[in-house]
């Protein structure tokens, strides 16, 4: 038994590096794990150089035990390199299944190889194919972790940029804020909603804030409550809150569960809401005479 | 007593809380209050909370029993400052405080007292 | 929940009423020091508040342990008494649940609903545990 269980194959990554990365990005391709449409063939072949060059680093240092933990320092620098790649193909689209499929292409060049090499040991070559092969894999399923993580956080951050998009709040006159809801309204949500709405209300100073649901899809008693809180948060900070935008069919909703809007203002467009506000800051809109309007 | 302090201006009693007022504080202030409102026959009282980090149920309480105990001696209580997180913290618990009259400031609640004639600024407590 | 894996940070014997402002400002530097949003050391805050004080007042006092968590983005307590108990743990969590006049009893399950993680450990005669977890953002 030689004393690096993996001896054979870190030999031939060794002396035919070249050969081994060409036949990999051929069998990735057949395999359709090549996006000749993200990628350009010199990002490719520099990426598999990479990965190969830091692989064979790592099984040479591993193999001793046996063990393929990706985890292990051993393999801190193909883990470094893995994720460098993993980030770039998840900003550029590239499907989870590809990127498996791209480390699993290595068994093929490999396997090849040491087929000629142990002609004459099939012993051997049964063992050190089992064992390549749990390295490959090990080496698959921890890409495809890294890759699963790094689109968790892709999606956390649209989310978040997401949630700033749908919860703009606008001031539309002095001491009068008004904010557009869209979509569901769910806790989180609406714990987010209310957040930004009451830190609005300090930072401009707001007496009054009109919340039009018009843009929301169903309001069912869970959002009525979320409607209903968040108006009671807004008198607790000391400004008034005018809930517009409830259509025939919600106010149906409303009394039908028997929401209790309680003293909350409620209007069902928001043209209404905003005479209601402006009204209460002391402001009127008014149509300007025919002089003015000719004079411009 | 540091944790509270009550002064008179512009006619109307203005009690400032700080984050570190005890139960025992806030009852003694609750006291006090009553007395002074009675005193002086002032009309309108503002709590400015803007310094409290949390409020919580006893406190929200005690809000709560100081304006009904105000309203008895004919004086209407605004109470002012709170923050957003206390706001949305309270309305977990809750605890709306239907009897307190709010505003975002001291100013801003003098203001509403003088509209509703709570002031008049004649008087001077 | 236990907190084998936490780090004790501070303990606060209570005793007197000052004690829960102590209680209340030390959780408060541990929410800031773990980089908690003004909203959720707020929530916390509170829930803590609530809790300390009903050892105070229906055990006549207590002990509070808090603790830094593992995951470092959430805080924990633990408070423990050696008063008569709760007999109806269920009852005296639902709103509007009070033993006292004038109390509007909103005091534990406003805890709960504060925490992240909440648990209470209670019967009559024994005395009352409660340990509660706080997280410092609101994913």
């Amino acid at each position: 038994m030689p004393d690096k269980i993996l001896e054979t194959t870190l030999e031939v990554l060794k002396e035919d590096a070249e050969g081994i990365l060409a036949d990999w990005i051929e069998q990735a391709d057949e395999d359709g794990a090549k996006r000749i449409d993200l990628f350009s063939e010199k990002e490719e072949r520099d990426q598999a150089a990479s990965l190969l060059r830091s692989f064979r680093l790592g099984v040479r240092d591993a193999s001793k035990d046996g063990e393929f933990d990706l985890q292990d320092e051993h393999w801190a620098d193909l883990r470094g390199i893995l994720s460098e790649i993993t980030h770039e193909r998840v900003e550029r689209g590239v499907l989870p299944g590809e990127m498996a499929a791209l480390i699993l292409a290595l068994k093929t060049p490999l396997f090849e190889r040491l087929t000629e090499k142990l002609e004459s040991d099939p012993e051997r070559l049964i063992e050190e194919v089992l064992l390549l092969s749990k390295a490959i894999d090990a080496f698959a399923i921890y890409s495809n972790e890294v890759f699963i993580a790094e689109r968790e956080q892709v999606i956390e951050r649209q989310r978040d940029e997401m949630m700033e998009l749908s919860t703009p709040v606008v001031e539309l006159w002095d001491k009068v804020l008004t904010l557009p809801l869209i979509g569901t309204l769910d806790s989180l949500r609406a714990q987010e909603v209310m957040e930004s709405l009451l830190q609005a209300i300090v930072e401009r100073q707001a007496e009054v804030v009109i919340v039009d649901i018009t843009g929301v899809k169903t309001v069912d008693t869970q959002v009525a409550q979320h409607l209903l809180r968040t108006a009671a948060a807004v008198r607790l900070m000391g400004a008034r809150c005018i809930i517009s935008g409830i259509s025939p069919k919600i106010a149906q909703t409303m009394v039908e569960l028997g929401v209790d809007v309680g003293e909350v203002r409620t209007r069902s467009s928001l043209r209404s809401a905003l005479m209601d506000a402006l009204t209460s800051v002391g402001v009127a809109i008014r149509p300007i005479n025919d002089d003015k309007r000719n004079a411009k | 007593m540091n944790a509270a302090a009550i002064y008179a201006v512009e006619g109307v009693l203005l009690v400032s809380i700080t984050s570190d007022i005890t139960d025992t504080d806030i009852i003694d202030l609750q006291e006090a209050l009553s007395k002074r409102i009675a005193d002086t026959e002032c009309r309108g009282v503002v709590v400015d909370i803007s310094a409290l980090e949390i409020v919580d149920t006893f406190v929200g309480r005690v809000l709560a029993q100081l304006t009904s105990v105000a309203r008895l001696l004919d004086a209407e209580t605004y109470v002012v400052g709170m923050r957003p997180a206390v706001a949305m913290t309270l309305v977990e618990l809750g605890m709306y405080l239907p009897e307190n009259h709010t505003a975002l400031t001291l100013s801003h609640a003098l203001d509403k007292m003088r509209q509703s004639g709570l002031i008049d600024g004649l008087r001077r407590g | 929940m236990v907190f084998d894996e936490a780090d004790r940070i501070a303990t606060i014997e209570l005793e007197q009423d000052r004690d829960v402002v102590r209680a209340r400002s030390r959780v408060a530097d541990a929410m800031k020091e773990c980089g908690s949003s003004e909203l959720m050391q707020t929530r916390f805050v509170t829930a803590v508040s609530e809790v300390v004080r009903n050892a105070l007042t229906h055990a006549g006092g207590g002990t509070l342990a808090i603790y830094a968590m593992p995951n470092k983005r959430q805080v924990g307590i633990e408070c423990r008494d050696c008063g008569k108990g709760i007999e109806d743990i269920d009852a005296a969590m639902a709103d509007g649940f009070t033993t006292r006049r004038g109390s509007m009893g909103r005091g534990l399950g406003g805890a709960k609903r504060l925490s992240k993680t909440f648990a209470i450990d209670s019967s009559p005669g024994k005395g009352t545990t409660v340990r509660m977890i706080g997280a410092c953002s609101l994913r």
